[in-house]
């Protein structure tokens, strides 16, 4: 059960925090306690910072989820750039191509609850990942 | 002094005790707080987190610019968290491997492993130790129905897994050539062609292959670039080295190896080693071969297995218990 989607687009650097004020404001909504927002936050950051690397441009999604009986924030980061060929080699960690400090997808899917990527090489990526708030 | 219980009432308990007292045994408390967080699996922000909480229920006015620069704190700690639950991962992954790694080593042992003939008038020593825990080292012994002993020392350039695999190569392939064909040249041509055709350019094998014939007490051998042995003549109490030509096996597929003979007086020693030996490090430099002869000399008087480990331990001790290189030595008394 989704309801109403809001869009950020990722064109350059400074779209990144505006990308985590959304994801912010969002968690406060629903009721997120300060560090899982800080923690959405971050993982926005990630997925964001990927995407104006490797990618160039691309759209973070917000959606609130909900199932029987929790409520929680779903992100869709997806973009058409370059996809990633070995997708268990990027979930390893200590495996980033930009051998920069990034937590990479390995770090959003801690940050995270539920993770899942689909990315195809030259097709794009779409990394979908949700918070569910802590009772 | 109690134990202490990881929640959010005692931290607040402490705190207050250490802001109204700043005692040494609150501080021993935040100590126990911080280790039982991370059995527990506690990340740096959530105890930041935690601090806030407490602090907000100790003084409820608290300032708002010490309210906002506290999340702030909590924030930067966000990538510390994530970076120290990569690490746990990595150890954990390390660990996995090293018993991989130790599982593989003693699969090679066996894989390896070779008895030490008994040969009527000839007193065999061997050993072989690996600097890291797989050996790219390798002996071997063969006997024939006459008694003859057919003997192969190896070393593969590099250490590690990858020289312990090309290791394994060899010793099938050993085992795969007739029984009836210990012509020293002719196994090192056929092992040279085995490695040219399986073993990566970048990888190189020296060999040394002797025939030892009980009845003539000659030995016969030939050598694929491997570290020169010695003879020692007990008659003029004197060190040879046993220099040949041969190049590295899987260089070309048409090397040829020419084959040499000593025959063996009473007394004599014929000594087999690998680079381990002769390039025993001490600090930066080389020890000099004098030095490997002259404590060879001080052991070869003792029964041949007991003089290479005697020999060993001196090279161990030498280099301060840490082996640059994989070490073998073996030793055929007359």
């Amino acid at each position: 059960m989704s309801t109403t989607q809001t869009c950020v687009h990722i064109k350059k650097e400074w779209d990144i925090v505006g990308a985590r004020q959304m994801g912010r404001e969002k968690a406060k909504e629903l009721g997120f306690g300060t560090v899982d927002q800080a923690r959405i936050a971050t993982a926005i950051s990630e997925l964001a910072r990927n995407i104006y690397l490797y990618a160039e441009t691309g759209k973070i999604y917000y959606e609130v989820v909900s199932d029987l009986n929790r409520v929680g924030l779903k992100i869709i980061a997806s973009d058409n750039g370059p996809g990633i060929s070995d997708i268990s080699k990027m979930m390893e960690d200590g495996f980033s191509t930009s051998g920069g400090l990034g937590a990479g997808l390995p770090g959003v899917k801690r940050l995270m609850d539920d993770f899942d990527i689909d990315s195809e090489e030259n097709n794009g990526t779409t990394i979908t990942a949700i918070k569910w708030v802590r009772k | 002094m109690e134990p202490f219980q990881f929640n959010l009432e005692n931290y607040r308990k402490v705190l207050e005790r250490y802001i109204n007292t700043e005692d040494e045994s609150s501080l021993y408390q935040a100590e126990q707080f911080s280790k039982l967080s991370m059995q527990n699996n506690i990340l740096p922000e959530e105890i930041i987190n935690i601090h806030i909480q407490a602090l907000k229920d100790l003084y409820p006015e608290l300032p708002k610019e010490i309210d906002a620069s506290l999340n702030f704190l909590l924030e930067t700690m966000i990538s510390y968290g994530l970076a120290y639950q990569q690490f746990q991962t990595l150890r954990q992954k390390q660990g996995e491997l090293e018993s991989e790694i130790s599982i593989a080593a003693n699969m090679q042992q066996t894989l390896l492993s070779t008895y030490k003939p008994k040969i009527e008038g000839l007193d065999i020593g061997a050993v072989s130790v690996p600097a890291n825990i797989m050996n790219g080292d390798y002996y071997h012994f063969v006997t024939d129905q006459n008694n003859n002993l057919g003997i192969a020392v190896a070393d593969v350039i590099g250490k590690g897994i990858p020289a312990a695999l090309a290791m394994s190569m060899i010793k099938y392939s050993l085992d795969s050539f007739p029984k009836t064909q210990r012509n020293p040249s002719i196994i090192l041509e056929n092992l040279n062609r085995v490695v040219e055709r399986n073993v990566d350019t970048s990888m190189f094998i020296t060999m040394f292959y002797g025939l030892f014939d009980a009845e003539s007490s000659k030995l016969q051998y030939a050598s694929a670039g491997h570290e020169p042995g010695f003879y020692y003549c007990a008659k003029s109490d004197e060190f040879f080295e046993i220099t040949t030509k041969g190049m590295v096996l899987g260089v070309t597929s048409d090397s040829t190896y020419e084959q040499y003979e000593i025959e063996m007086d009473q007394e004599d020693i014929v000594i087999l080693l690998t680079d381990g030996v002769t390039e025993c490090r001490v600090g930066d430099q080389f020890i000099e071969s004098d030095e490997v002869l002259k404590v060879i000399r001080e052991y070869m008087h003792l029964p041949a297995q007991e003089a290479v480990e005697r020999v060993y331990r001196h090279f161990e001790k030498l280099q301060d218990f840490q082996l640059r290189d994989d070490f073998t030595l073996i030793f055929l008394k007359k």
